[in-house]
C-alpha cells in the first residue's frame, strides 16, 4: 500500500479499491493474545478447522497438512473447540 | 446541417423522447405528479419495443435512484426521473450518485415540498438538494427539455466529467404544457451521441474493485475535493457539448441567456420556465423606456461564476427571483449564490431578493413588471432594500 | 434443479473469495457465513453490501477483504441496487455490450439491513423478480452500531436499546420477525435458513439459490461474540445448540414445498442455548419456559418432533 498520504490528484476515482483482496497485506494476527498449535500427527484432515475458521487463517500446504497462518490467525479458539481429534492447543503467545 | 421536424408534443413526452433516442439501457422510475407522464411514456415505449431497456418499476424514488445507481456501477446508461416528495426521498442517494461518479440522467419536474400537500410548481424540491455534487441544467420550455436531456448523457459519461446531471423544468407550467418542438431523427442524434456509453470504470468479474469502501478522516476530505474538482472541471465539458451540438443542430446554449441587459440600468434573474413570462414583462417595459433587462440562469451547478460576474456588474440593480425559500432569514437560495459571487466585484449592482411562484402560484406579467420597477428603484438609489420581498404574500 | 451439490468438505473450492486480512472480531460468524456462500459462487458474481458489520470490517480504504466485484451503497437499499445491477447485466448481455456468461448478483445484508430499514426495497426487488441471491446475515441485532434491537432480536435478549430494567425486565419484549416465511409469501422460487455450524448445508443451499432462476432469499443465522455475550470459541456451539434446540429452525422452500433440511432427532431444552449467552443472563425460569412455549409452538408447525418425546 502507499506509504505517503493520499492526495486529491493520487487517489482513484471515488476511492475505489482496484487491488481485490488487498487486506491480504494487513496483519491480523495482532489480535492475538493466544495462539492455536496444530499438531500433525494427530490430525486426520477432516478440515473442519479450515471450514470454521472466520478469518480463512487455516490452509492445506504444500505437503497437503493443514497448518495455521499466524499473521492472519486472530486467536479466536474456533479451530481447537471444533477440531474432533483434539489436535489443536491454544498456547500463550510467548509459549511455544 | 440538417434540420429536423417540427412537431407539436407536451413538454413532458419531449422528455421521454430524448430518453428513447438516447438508447438508454435502464429505466428506473416511480410516479410523482406532474413527472408521471414523462416515465408513462417511456413504459410505453419499452412496452412496444421501440426502445431496448430494462425499466425497472421501482417500489420508491430512493430504490429507482438506487436501481440508478447499481445499473450505472454496470456500466449501463441509465435515466430516472422525479419530483418534489420523490426528490426528498432520493436525497441520501443523490450524494451517492455524484459520489460514485455515475453519469445518471435525472428529469426533475420541480414541484413544491410538503407540508402542505401540493402537487403543484415551485423550485423548493431540488434547491434543497442543491449542494449534492450533481450537475443542475433548468430547461425552460419543450426544445431546452429535449435538448438539454440529450446533451446530458454525453455530458455525464464523458471521461472527463463522470457525474450525475438533473435537468430541472418547473412542474405543470412547463411539464403539461404542450409546445413545438424541433426533433432529431435516430441517425442525427447518433451522430452527436455515441449509441452506447463506454464506461471506463464498471463493476466487473474480469476485474474486480470495490466501491463505496469506508474512508476515514485521512482519505474523506480529498475524496469530497476530488467531487468538488470533478464538478467544477465539468463546465468546460459542458460548454463544449453545448459548441458541438449547435454546430450540428444550429441550436446555441450558454450558461447565462441574457435578453436586452446591454444598455440595461437593472435585470431579473430567474430560472426556469417563468423566463417566458419575465421576458413579455420586459418588453412592456421597454415600450415604457425603461431599462430593464432579464438574466436566465441555464447553468446552476457547476455555478458559472465569471459569466455571472461579466453580466452583472453591466447592470446596477439585479431582483432576484426564487421560487424557494432559503429558510431562516436568508431570501432565496439563488439569491444567495448570486450575491456570494458579486461580493468580490468592484462594480457590483444591488442585488434585491424576490420569492414567488411557490406551490404553483402563477407569477404573472404585473409581477415581474413590479419586480422589474423595484430593481429600477434600487438602481437609482443604488441600494438593495430588504433582504427578502416576498411579494404575492397576503400578509 | 441443475445445481450441482457439495457431498463433502473436500469438495468445498479452497479458493478464498472473501480473503484473510478482514477485521472483524475474533469469532465472527458473519465472516465464516460470507467465505462459503461465495465458495458457492465462484468468480463470477457481483456482491452488494448493505452497510454494516460486514462492509465496515471489510473494507477500510486502501484495504479490501474482497476478491470478487463488490459494491456498498447504503444501509437500506441493497436489494434495489441489485435490482439494477441485475437489470443492466441482462440488458447489456443482450446487446452484446458485456461477455454473453452468467453473472450473479448476491447481496448481503444484516438482520437490520433486511428486517428493518431494507424490508421494503427487498419486498419490491422479490415482487419484481429479479435474479439474485439475497443473504441476510442475521445476528439479531444491530452489532456495527453497538448492539442495538432490531425486529429480529429474539424476546429476552439484552441489547443497548432493550435493556431489561424493572418496567422491561425481559430486555426485548417482542418476538423476533419472522422473515424467512415473509419472504417465502412473496412466492418467490427459493427461500432457506441455514447457520455456520452446518456448512454443508449452507453451502449448498447458497449454490441452489445462486441457480435458481428469479429471487432467492437465504437467511443465516451468524452468532456474534460481543452482542451475545459468548466466548469467540463458542461460536459454532452456540450456532449448533440453536438448531438442535430448535431456536433455528434450518430448512428450505423451493416453489413453496418446505423442507427440513436438518432434523435434530433429539430436541433440546432452550435453556441450554440461553444459559450460554450473556445476552440472556437476566430472565426468570417464567422468561424461559415463556420461550420454550414459544419454540415448542413453532417446532409443532414445522414438524419438528416435541421437546418431552425427543429427551
Ligand atoms: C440510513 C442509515 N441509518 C442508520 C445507519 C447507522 N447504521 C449503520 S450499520 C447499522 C446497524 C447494522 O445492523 P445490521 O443490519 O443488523 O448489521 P450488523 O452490523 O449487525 O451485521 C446502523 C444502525 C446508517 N448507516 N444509515
Ligand atoms: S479439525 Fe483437527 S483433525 Fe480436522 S483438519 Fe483440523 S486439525 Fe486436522
Ligand atoms: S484460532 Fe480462530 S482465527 Fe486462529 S486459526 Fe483457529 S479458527 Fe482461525
Ligand atoms: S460485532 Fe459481531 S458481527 Fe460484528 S464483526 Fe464483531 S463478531 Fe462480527
Ligand atoms: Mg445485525
Amino acid at each position: 500500500m502507499a506509504d505517503s498520504k493520499p492526495t486529491v490528484k493520487n487517489l482513484p476515482i471515488a476511492g475505489i479499491i482496484f487491488t481485490p483482496g488487498s487486506a491480504k497485506e494487513y496483519n491480523t494476527g495482532s489480535f492475538r493474545s493466544q495462539k492455536p498449535i496444530l499438531e500433525a500427527k494427530l490430525c486426520t484432515k477432516c478440515g473442519m478447522c479450515w471450514v470454521y475458521c472466520p478469518d480463512g487463517a487455516v490452509f492445506v500446504n504444500s505437503e497437503g497438512m493443514y497448518e495455521v497462518d499466524l499473521k492472519y490467525c486472530k486467536g479466536c479458539g474456533i479451530c481447537v473447540e471444533e477440531c474432533a481429534r483434539k489436535a489443536i492447543k491454544m498456547v500463550d503467545e510467548e509459549e511455544m | 446541417m440538417k434540420l429536423g421536424k417540427r412537431i407539436s408534443i407536451e413538454c413532458s413526452h419531449a422528455a421521454s423522447l430524448a430518453v428513447k433516442l438516447a438508447n438508454v439501457d435502464v429505466v428506473a422510475a416511480y410516479p410523482i405528479t406532474p413527472q408521471t407522464h414523462i416515465i408513462e411514456r417511456l413504459a410505453e415505449y419499452v412496452a412496444n419495443g421501440e426502445l431496448d431497456a430494462e425499466y425497472v418499476n421501482v417500489e420508491s424514488e430512493h430504490s429507482a435512484l438506487s436501481a440508478c445507481i447499481g445499473a450505472s456501477a454496470v456500466g449501463a446508461r441509465v435515466y430516472t426521473s422525479t419530483a418534489g416528495q420523490g426528490l426528498a426521498l432520493m436525497h441520501e442517494m443523490l450524494f451517492i450518485a455524484s459520489g460514485n461518479r455515475l453519469p445518471i440522467v435525472m428529469g426533475v419536474a420541480n414541484r413544491s415540498l410538503s407540508p402542505n400537500l401540493n402537487i403543484w410548481g415551485d423550485q423548493s424540491d431540488m434547491m434543497a438538494s442543491r449542494d449534492c455534487g450533481w450537475i443542475q441544467i433548468y430547461a425552460e420550455n419543450a426544445q431546452e427539455i429535449f435538448d438539454h436531456t440529450l446533451q446530458a448523457f454525453k455530458i455525464a459519461e464523458d471521461e472527463r466529467v463522470l457525474l450525475p446531471v438533473a435537468v430541472c423544468f418547473d412542474g405543470f407550467h412547463v411539464t403539461h404544457v404542450i409546445e413545438p418542438l424541433i426533433t432529431l431523427d435516430q441517425e442525427e442524434v447518433d451522430r452527436f451521441l455515441p449509441k452506447h456509453r463506454r464506461a471506463i470504470y464498471r463493476l466487473t468479474p474480469d476485474q474486480p474493485s470495490t466501491w463505496g469502501p469506508v474512508a476515514s478522516p485521512d482519505v474523506q476530505t480529498e475524496l469530497k475535493v476530488q467531487n468538488e474538482w470533478a464538478l467544477n472541471s465539468s463546465k468546460d465539458v459542458i460548454l463544449e457539448v453545448w459548441r458541438e451540438f449547435s454546430d450540428l443542430f444550429d441550436r446555441r446554449y450558454t450558461p447565462l441567456e441574457v435578453y436586452r441587459v446591454e444598455d440595461a440600468d437593472a435585470a431579473i434573474l430567474i430560472l426556469g420556465g417563468f423566463a417566458g413570462t419575465a421576458r413579455i414583462a420586459v418588453d412592456k417595459m421597454r415600450e415604457e423606456g425603461k431599462k430593464i433587462g432579464l438574466i436566465k440562469l441555464r447553468l446552476y451547478r457547476p455555478f458559472p461564476m465569471q459569466e455571472a460576474k461579466d453580466v452583472l456588474s453591466k447592470v446596477k440593480a439585479v431582483a432576484v427571483v426564487d421560487r424557494a425559500i432559503s429558510a431562516g432569514g436568508l431570501g432565496g437560495p439563488v439569491y444567495g449564490d448570486v450575491r456570494n459571487v458579486l461580493y468580490d466585484v468592484e462594480r457590483r449592482p444591488a442585488v434585491l431578493s424576490f420569492i414567488a411562484g411557490l406551490g404553483g402560484r402563477d407569477i404573472t406579467v404585473k409581477d415581474f413588471m413590479k419586480i422589474g420597477e423595484r430593481a429600477l428603484e434600487a438602481a437609482d438609489k443604488g441600494r438593495s432594500g430588504p433582504v427578502v420581498n416576498f411579494i404575492q404574500v397576503r400578509m | 434443479m441443475a445445481s450441482q451439490t457439495f457431498r463433502s468438505i473436500k469438495e468445498v473450492p479452497l479458493e478464498e473469495y472473501f480473503t484473510p486480512g478482514h477485521r472483524a472480531c475474533q469469532g465472527c460468524a458473519e465472516a465464516i457465513a460470507v467465505r462459503h456462500v461465495l465458495k458457492a459462487a465462484g468468480r463470477d458474481v457481483i456482491v452488494v453490501n448493505a452497510t454494516g458489520c460486514l462492509e465496515v470490517v471489510s473494507t477500510p480504504y486502501p484495504y479490501t477483504a474482497w476478491a470478487v466485484p463488490w459494491y456498498h451503497v447504503a444501509f437500506e437499499n441493497t436489494a434495489a441496487v441489485a435490482s439494477g445491477i441485475e437489470s443492466a447485466l441482462k440488458v447489456l448481455r443482450r446487446k452484446r455490450l458485456v461477455a454473453d456468461k452468467k453473472i450473479h448478483v448476491v447481496c448481503f445484508a444484516g438482520d437490520g439491513g433486511t428486517a428493518d430499514i431494507g424490508f421494503q426495497a427487498l419486498s419490491g426487488a422479490l415482487e419484481r423478480g429479479h435474479d439474485f441471491l439475497y443473504v441476510c446475515l442475521d445476528n439479531e441485532a444491530y452489532m456495527n452500531t453497538g448492539i442495538q434491537r432490531s425486529s429480529s432480536t429474539p424476546y429476552g435478549a439484552w441489547t443497548t436499546t432493550s435493556p431489561p430494567g424493572k418496567v422491561k425486565p425481559a430486555g426485548q419484549m417482542t418476538y423476533k420477525k419472522d422473515l424467512p416465511s415473509i419472504f417465502a409469501a412473496h412466492g418467490i422460487p427459493y427461500v432457506a435458513t441455514a447457520t455456520v455450524s452446518y456448512p454443508l448445508d449452507l453451502i449448498n443451499k447458497a449454490k441452489k439459490g445462486l441457480d435458481v432462476e428469479g429471487p432467492a432469499y437465504l437467511h443465516i443465522y451468524t452468532p456474534c461474540p460481543p452482542g451475545w455475550r459468548i466466548p469467540s470459541e463458542k461460536v459454532i456451539q452456540v450456532s449448533r445448540l440453536g438448531v438442535q434446540t430448535g431456536m433455528f429452525l434450518i430448512y428450505e422452500a423451493e416453489k413453496g414445498h418446505l423442507r427440513l433440511t436438518v432434523k435434530p432427532s433429539r430436541r433440546k431444552p432452550v435453556a441450554e442455548y440461553l444459559k450460554m449467552q450473556g445476552r440472556f443472563r437476566h430472565l426468570s425460569d417464567e422468561d424461559v419456559e415463556k420461550i420454550q412455549r414459544f419454540v415448542d409452538e413453532r417446532c409443532a408447525k414445522f414438524g419438528l418432533p416435541p421437546l418431552e418425546a425427543s429427551t
